[in-house]
């Protein structure tokens, strides 16, 4: 690409090539909202949040029943895809170990499921170990819907289209699917340190 | 950023599908393989970059994905499968 | 505002409503690309108008309604649409429903059917926050003297000047019941506009009874400017 537009800079972008942001990103400061549909309104009183599919016996949780486990708060560093990166976000919400506590299955995936009909799916070992939360609250506030609320799933170490937005429930699989985007040609596993954006990354 | 998600329409998404079909989808019309609904692929809801990695039509009359067009890595990416049929005019504009 | 216009060699014409899509790329690479619609009637040479609203927050905006100058070269896909547009051929009579920048793929369509000789009759219903934001305000008024079967409708939103007559409050049923046709003359509707003002307005015309495949919606939102 040669064209190059004479002295246009774009949204200031952090361009330092500091070693916490992935390649290909720059930082932000604001929080962009993307969606691939309409916000979903479900009330609490509604919700619930299930484990279900390779597992003997599915597990259901009440929104009450999920604010009463122990939750963390966690800072972390989120990167899109389409290249925005905040630095320091900080979240509260549930462990998914704490979810998976007592599951015994040998699926090895799982295919996070949300209202409003979207998927993603993660290896079982990326939503284990520390690594995932069911999240509720925002630097120190209730998860807006926009942001998927009530709760998303947070998943910081992979691309944030992982991270489900309003998730209510994760499907344990014994074989990888793709889920939403990856049906539409993003990258199954989503490392944004290896800019793993696209299938064929 | 307002609380309300605010989606554009299948106007805005003329441009990247003038790069993948060879006739205007705008005018297009379309059944909703959900819920059967027909009409111009210019007045569907789209949700489309900056606001979404890839573009994503909905039915205006029930919310179904009609058509994902992903643009990435040198490939354009199409799901159609929300369409149970699509119809172009040979003419943009004409009636 | 700004109004830029673009000499396009080998421009192969538009129709009234169409737009084309503005890319900008900086010296990194970075790409930054927005839809304009085409202000400028259709008309025989390469050129085409597109009028930009500076936001502030905006990303492109300031570098069309700021920067650009007069030499500069812009990376241009289209013309682009082919349901949101009008041709003298598709008659009338014609409700045209604008809120904000709305208008300007409307005045293409104004535009068209004055240098077509005006005769189609029109009513615009054009929603802003105040006069001072009213966008080709003299036109209009210069258009709709002419005596040629335009009527344009004003609603001011937020301030309006002493003295004001016209609605002060935001387009609904009520307002378009009385501004625009009745169902019973088979208007051709064309609506511009932010995305809730779009919504509530093919709403409240379908309520109204006009059919719904005479109107045509383009819905404009707040994309980054």
């Amino acid at each position: 690409m040669s064209f190059v537009s004479r002295a246009f800079k774009g949204r200031p972008r952090d361009q330092s090539r500091d070693a916490r942001v992935p390649p290909g990103q720059y930082v932000v400061r604001d929080f962009p909202v993307l969606s691939a549909g309409p916000t979903p309104r479900t009330s609490l009183a509604e919700w619930s949040f299930s484990i279900e599919g390779e597992i003997d016996e599915e597990k259901h949780w009440s929104w009450a029943e999920l604010r009463a486990l122990p939750s963390e708060t966690v800072t972390r560093d989120i990167h899109c895809v389409t290249k925005w990166s905040k630095l320091e976000t900080t979240w509260e919400g549930v462990s998914v170990d704490t979810l998976l506590e007592g599951v015994e299955t040998a699926a090895e995936y799982v295919m996070a499921f949300c209202d409003g009909g979207y998927t993603t799916n993660l290896p079982l070992e990326d939503v284990t170990g520390g690594k995932a939360w069911i999240a509720f609250a925002f630097d120190g506030q209730p998860l807006e819907a926009q942001h998927g609320g009530p709760a998303r799933l947070l998943v910081p170490h992979l691309y944030f289209w992982k991270s489900a937005k309003w998730i209510r429930g994760l499907r344990l699989m014994n074989d990888d699917s793709p889920g939403f985007w990856e049906t539409y040609g993003y990258h199954m596993y989503g490392d944004p340190w290896l800019e793993q954006r696209y299938s064929g990354d | 950023m307002s609380e309300q998600q605010f989606h554009l329409d299948g106007n805005a998404a003329g441009g990247l599908l003038q790069e993948v079909f060879v006739h205007d989808i705008t005018d297009a019309r379309g059944a909703c393989a959900a819920c059967g609904a027909v009409g111009e692929m210019g007045a569907q809801h789209l949700y489309m970059f900056p606001l979404a990695p890839g573009a994503v039509l909905r039915c205006a009359a029930c919310e179904g994905v009609l058509m994902v067009v992903v643009h990435a890595g040198g490939r354009f990416r199409l799901g159609l499968r929300g369409l149970a049929w699509l119809e172009m005019k040979e003419t943009p504009g004409s009636s | 505002m700004r109004t830029l216009v673009l000499a396009v060699p080998g421009w192969p014409g538009h129709l009234a409503g169409q737009h084309v899509d503005v890319r900008l790329t900086a010296d990194d690479g970075y790409q930054a690309e927005r839809s304009y619609s085409i202000a400028s009637a259709p008309s025989a040479n390469d050129r085409l108008a597109l009028t930009v609203e500076r936001l502030d927050d905006g990303e492109v905006s300031p570098y069309l309604a700021g920067e650009l100058r007069i030499g500069d070269t812009l990376e241009l896909r289209g013309p682009i649409g082919g349901y949101f547009v009008w041709d003298i051929a598709m008659g009338g009579p014609l409700l045209l429903v604008a809120g904000g920048s709305g208008i300007c793929p409307l005045m293409a369509m104004l535009r068209l059917r004055q240098s077509a000789g005006g005769t189609v009759p029109t009513r615009l219903l054009y929603s802003s926050r105040s006069l001072e934001d009213v966008i080709y305000r003299d036109e209009l008024d210069a258009l709709a003297a002419m005596g040629s079967s335009l009527e344009v409708i004003h609603t001011l939103t937020r301030e309006q000047p002493p003295g004001w007559e016209g609605f002060h409050r935001r387009i609904d049923a009520a307002m378009l019941s009385a501004v625009g046709w009745p169902p019973t003359d088979r208007p051709l509707i064309f609506v511009c506009g932010p995305t809730p003002l779009v919504e509530s307005v093919a709403d409240a015309l379908v309520n109204l009874g006009h059919e719904p495949a005479r109107i045509k919606t383009e819905r404009f939102g707040p994309t980054g400017g």
